[in-house]
């Protein structure tokens, strides 16, 4: 909130501290956009092997291993999204 | 940083600790304790007779064995992989207690937090990998890598690229900032909560005092999460390096 308030007094500040405030406001969206299409990708995957578990329940073990490699894989997106969200917020 | 009156601790704050002595600090202590820990559990149970019906903590020891033996390296390598299972086995132990001492009182902080012990472990993996493939297909494996079978042409250069670029560059970055950026999300939730919480406590308003059982409630659900956080990701990291290895000497006569 406090990065709103600097971003719309920002014709006040000088360059560094203008940047600042624009890294600042800025972080939040990283995240919050790099973590939809992770997100829903994860609901999807869940959602599927659910599925496929209760059609099949002695494939459950399988299913699942693949699950889980699945959500690593889609998740790093987000996580990468955190990552940049401490490099450039904090 | 200030939010709301709310003073959050710079990231070093929560995230570096001082030197117990020059070049050793509690980091490298977890992670010393973490293989100790591990090295020891496996001694003693190693010293028990194996032909009596195991007890203590050789059952400990044989169900961590039987779960990375058919939970991880049979699901992903099959049975020629097997003769990775004692690599798989120690990374998933080293990692798992790595992560433990997250939500152990008084150290409070996973050793994986910190980019070090995740980016050593990834390029260990990253060069048994390469040299699996080397050993297992010889010079086909840089082809093979590039180009999956069935490319038309005219793609090459293109599919050549971006699978160089997924196979060696992005693969070892992920799996490090996979373990990386997880343990220290989680971190620094905990973090959060627990500063609210003593925050809203401390707080002079009287009406904001019952307030703080929220952010604890929180704070005790996270911790909990925080438990399978770091089973998961100990998991994760293993079974991906497991799918890496046998990725890599799996097509040796399958094409």
């Amino acid at each position: 909130m406090e990065a709103f308030a600097q971003l719309a007094a920002a014709s006040n500040l000088t360059g560094d501290e203008a940047k600042a405030a624009a890294a600042a406001g800025s972080a939040g969206f990283a995240y919050g956009l790099a973590a939809i299409g992770p997100g829903i990708g994860i609901g999807y995957i869940v959602g599927k092997s659910v599925e496929a578990m209760a059609r099949q329940p002695e494939a459950a073990g399988m299913v699942r291993t693949t699950m889980f490699l699945g959500i690593a894989f889609t998740e790093a997106l987000a996580l990468i999204g955190f990552v940049v969200f401490i490099l450039i917020g904090l | 940083m200030t939010v709301f009156g709310f003073t959050f601790p710079e990231i070093n704050s929560i995230l570096r600790w001082q030197d117990l002595f020059p070049t050793f600090n509690k980091i490298a202590l977890i992670a010393v304790a973490a293989s100790l820990i591990g090295i020891v559990i496996f001694l003693l149970a190693g010293n028990q007779d194996g032909t009596k019906a195991p007890k203590g903590v050789r059952n400990l020891a044989e169900t961590i064995v039987d779960f990375v033996e058919d939970g991880i390296v049979m699901q992903t390598m099959g049975r020629q992989g097997l003769g990775w299972t004692p690599f798989l086995l120690s990374m998933f132990i080293f990692v798992y207690l790595c992560n433990l001492p997250g939500i152990i009182p008084i150290l409070y902080m996973p050793a994986t937090a910190r980019m070090a012990i995740p980016l050593f472990l990834s390029v260990l993996v990253w060069l048994i990998y390469n040299g699996v493939g080397l050993k297992h297909q010889g010079a086909g494996y840089i082809t093979h890598m590039l180009w999956p079978p069935g490319v038309p042409t005219a793609l090459k250069p293109l599919v050549g690229v971006i699978e160089f670029v997924s196979n060696i560059l992005i693969r070892p970055f992920a799996l490090t900032v996979r373990l990386f950026a997880n343990m220290l999300a989680g971190h620094i939730l905990l973090v959060t909560f627990a500063l609210l919480t003593e925050e809203l406590v401390a707080a002079d308003a009287i009406a904001l005092k019952p307030v703080a059982i929220l952010p604890f409630f929180m704070l005790v659900f996270l911790t909990a999460f925080e438990v399978l956080v770091g089973f998961l990701q100990a998991y994760i990291i293993t079974i991906l390096a497991a799918v890496f290895i046998g990725s890599s000497m799996a097509h040796a006569d399958a094409h």
